[in-house]
């Protein structure tokens, strides 16, 4: 072994800087999944009836189906009947109505974790909705957006004072039936964001979500509706750390994204879930659906992701160009280091004619990590001149890892032009040393070229979490060559 | 300055070692400027890379002393931030990582080491603009990826401007003239020559003479098959221009003979 690559381990071998465990009482049902549980879910959430009935069908759907295993991902069965469905903290039955309401203790996580409220309220117009679990415990700059009509919420609140919003919208971008993790998700999910642009608002501040996966054993089942109506506009900022834990996570989330005539919604995440120890041990299972739709002409959605975290990822944000001169983005960086198994990537269905899409994927691969990208870009008989670039890079860090690519084109229409790029290359030591020979520390030195390689993804993201996402890097990173 | 003692130098090849340097000897003394010329394959690159720290080189003899310390135990950052810089003959494209994060990065790690506070934005450009004017650079190439998509002159230039900006105390040199043209070579040579001084030391790797019009040396030194085979003035070069390399390595060779 190289000094350079003794050095790149070392760094790479540092702890999760997040690993902690807050002490709270928390409202905790029974391990296990049944139609009791489902309905049980139902019941804390004072649920209407169509809700009920529609996580009852999605339950009996998912018990005919079977987890999927196409992934480029390796782990041990997971058993769905040992895990917690719901948890919330205690605090939650009297419902805050204040930051002075919110549980000390839980403050004091956000402050650890560097998202301290009482500064975000301040700070440059960003609106927290925070979800602890799987209540969310807060939420800012409501007013503010009321005055605009936009309705930016948890989700059971929504499905509390906007039924009609939620019965139109949910599970017609992502149904109940889609796949194995979305359907578990319908059945279960606790809580989430919802967030509504009326037409022709523009959403006046980026909306942020921080989620956090907290009590032990419980998986976690976010479900998010954004719709943006016509001519809306909105950004949306998910961003997400974990405390370190010995079991690993379930973690199955759904996101879509509704976007009518001429609207605009950029969704963008920073993942950084505990991704296990430097032997693999331990860490999240991230099994995400996300997928937006493009469902009226002229609409634009796009997804941005920077993913570090997770033992196992497992997502594909996604379009679906249906309006006519649509356009879908999607902008990634995922790393793996130590253990860590990523499988992501996109699909873009052309759907609408002049639809447009673009992919730009930048993986990096470092420790013993696998690294896939997973595409699909499908253009349908009515998609007339329908267009695609993609570009998908990969980089290596060290000789111990992988990178895969899995890009999957189905054209249908003649007029299509589908482009498709990819290149592999590793940090050379000739980069390092041309770094180290001018003084830079080799950890920086791999930190800058690794933000250098993501920075047309960086790009891509709002200022403050550019900013955040390289930090994260520097740290998920904390090296690799060879 | 810079004390070279019967230097051996081996790399792997295919799991022998393979001698590249076979007893260098040399003594630096500051504000000087030496030229090690040589022909092809005499192990003129190696010594430049051996002494910027680069890997992959087995010292297996000889000492190294630079200002009283031991060179060869230090990593290639420490001898960066002791002051040694090395002009690389084939700068590195670093994508994504523009020329101005760069050169600022660098520049305050050294300042960091030596307790120095870091320069902030304002200032660095104002250092950096004013530096770029005297190498002839055009201050696009600042938000330009470091090397990226730049000519082999531009590369060069980029070099000579990390020089002026990180302003060392042992500059080495490793084939900054080769792929220059006319123009490019004096510009280059002007930057150079603007660094002179009496506390800085300067040494050339070459294999032409014509850098050496321009930049004129106190000792030329003639570099053949890992040994220093003659050492002297600046005259030294010009014969070997007229005379080519064969004569004073068959000179060398008489002389072990004898």
């Amino acid at each position: 072994m190289t000094t350079a690559t003794k050095q790149l381990d070392e760094l790479i071998s540092r702890e999760y800087q997040h690993g902690f465990y807050t002490q709270l009482e928390t409202d905790t049902i029974p391990r296990g999944l049944s139609e009791d549980t489902v309905r049980l879910i139902s019941t804390k959430k004072n649920e209407p009836e169509f809700m009920l009935e529609w996580r009852l069908k999605a339950y009996w759907h998912w018990l005919t189906m079977t987890e999927p295993k196409w992934a480029n991902v390796h782990y041990p069965p997971i058993d769905y009947q040992n895990t917690f469905y719901y948890s919330a903290p205690k605090s939650e039955k009297e419902g805050p109505r204040s930051l002075s309401e919110i549980d000390p203790e839980l403050l004091r996580t956000y402050e650890k974790l560097g998202i301290p409220l009482k500064e975000q309220q301040k700070l440059a117009g960003v609106a927290v909705d925070a979800v602890f679990d799987s209540v969310s415990v807060a939420t800012t700059f409501k007013t503010k957006l009321a005055e605009l009509g936009i309705i930016f919420c948890p989700f059971s609140e929504a499905v509390q004072k906007h039924p009609d919003l939620v019965q139109q919208y949910l599970g017609t971008v992502v149904p109940y039936t889609d796949n194995f993790f979305a359907s578990l998700n319908s059945a279960v999910f606790s809580d989430g964001s919802f967030c509504y642009i009326p037409p022709s608002v523009r959403c006046p501040m980026e909306l942020s979500t921080y989620f956090r996966i907290n009590a032990k054993n419980t998986g976690q089942f976010e479900r998010t509706l954004i719709i943006a109506d016509e001519n809306a506009y909105v950004s949306y900022l998910e961003g997400c750390t974990a405390p370190m834990r010995d079991e690993n996570q379930l973690h199955a989330a759904v996101v879509e994204l509704i976007a009518l005539k001429g609207a605009r919604i950029k969704y963008a995440t920073v993942q950084n879930w505990y991704p296990g120890d430097k032997n693999g041990k331990g860490g999240i299972y991230n099994f995400v659906t996300k997928r937006g739709e493009c469902r009226g002409d002229n609409s634009h959605i796009s997804w941005t992701q920077v993913e570090t975290g997770s033992a196992i990822t497992w997502k594909y944000p996604s379009v679906i160009l249906r309006g006519d001169n649509s356009v879908g983005e999607f902008y990634s960086v995922a790393l793996t280091n130590h253990y860590q198994q990523a499988d992501t990537g996109t699909k873009m269905i052309h759907i609408g004619r002049n639809t447009k899409s673009t992919v730009l994927s930048k993986g990096i691969s470092a420790g013993h990590g696998q690294n896939s990208y997973r595409g699909l870009i499908k253009v349908l008989p009515s998609a007339e001149n329908a267009r695609n670039y993609t570009q998908c890079d990969s980089l290596l860090l060290g000789d111990q890892c992988g990178a895969h690519t899995f890009p999957y084109i189905e054209v249908k229409n003649h007029s299509a032009k589908v482009e498709h790029e990819a290149s592999t290359s590793r940090i050379g030591e000739d980069q390092l040393f041309y770094c180290t020979q001018r003084g830079i520390a080799p950890e920086d030195a791999v930190s800058m070229i690794v933000n250098g390689f993501c920075k047309a993804v960086f790009q891509e993201l709002p200022m403050e979490f550019a900013v955040e996402a390289q930090k994260l890097l520097g740290v998920s990173l904390e090296g690799s060559t060879g | 300055m810079l004390t070279i003692k019967n230097l051996h130098v081996s790399i792997d090849d295919n799991g022998n070692g393979k001698e590249i340097l076979r007893g260098i000897n040399l003594n630096v003394k500051a504000g000087e400027v030496h030229a090690i010329m040589g022909p092809n394959a005499s192990g003129k690159s190696t010594l430049a890379q051996v002494l910027a720290g680069r890997e992959g080189y087995q010292v297996t003899a000889g000492s190294v002393r630079y200002l009283g310390q031991d060179l060869l135990a230090m990593t290639p950052e420490q001898r960066a931030c002791e002051g040694i810089f090395l002009a690389f003959q084939y700068p590195v494209e670093i994508p994504g990582v523009s020329n101005a994060l760069f050169l600022k990065t660098a520049l305050n790690a050294m300042r960091k080491q030596h307790g120095l506070p870091e320069l902030d934005a304002m200032d660095f450009l104002s250092l950096v603009r004013e530096r770029m004017k005297r190498v002839g650079m055009d201050e696009a190439l600042l938000s330009r990826a470091v090397n990226e998509g730049f000519s082999g002159g531009e590369k060069k230039r980029n070099e000579i401007l990390q020089l002026t900006v990180l302003e060392p105390r042992l500059a080495i040199l490793d084939e900054t003239d080769s792929g220059l043209d006319i123009d490019a070579l004096k510009l280059v040579a002007d930057g150079v020559n603007d660094m002179r001084s009496p506390e800085r030391s300067i040494v050339l790797v070459t294999h032409y003479q014509r850098l050496l019009d321009y930049i004129v040396p106190d000792v030329v030194h003639v570099l053949s098959q890992g040994c220093i085979v003659k050492s002297g003035d600046a005259n030294l070069a010009r014969e070997l221009e007229r005379h080519g390399y064969s004569r004073v390595e068959t000179e060398n060779t008489a002389k072990q003979v004898a």
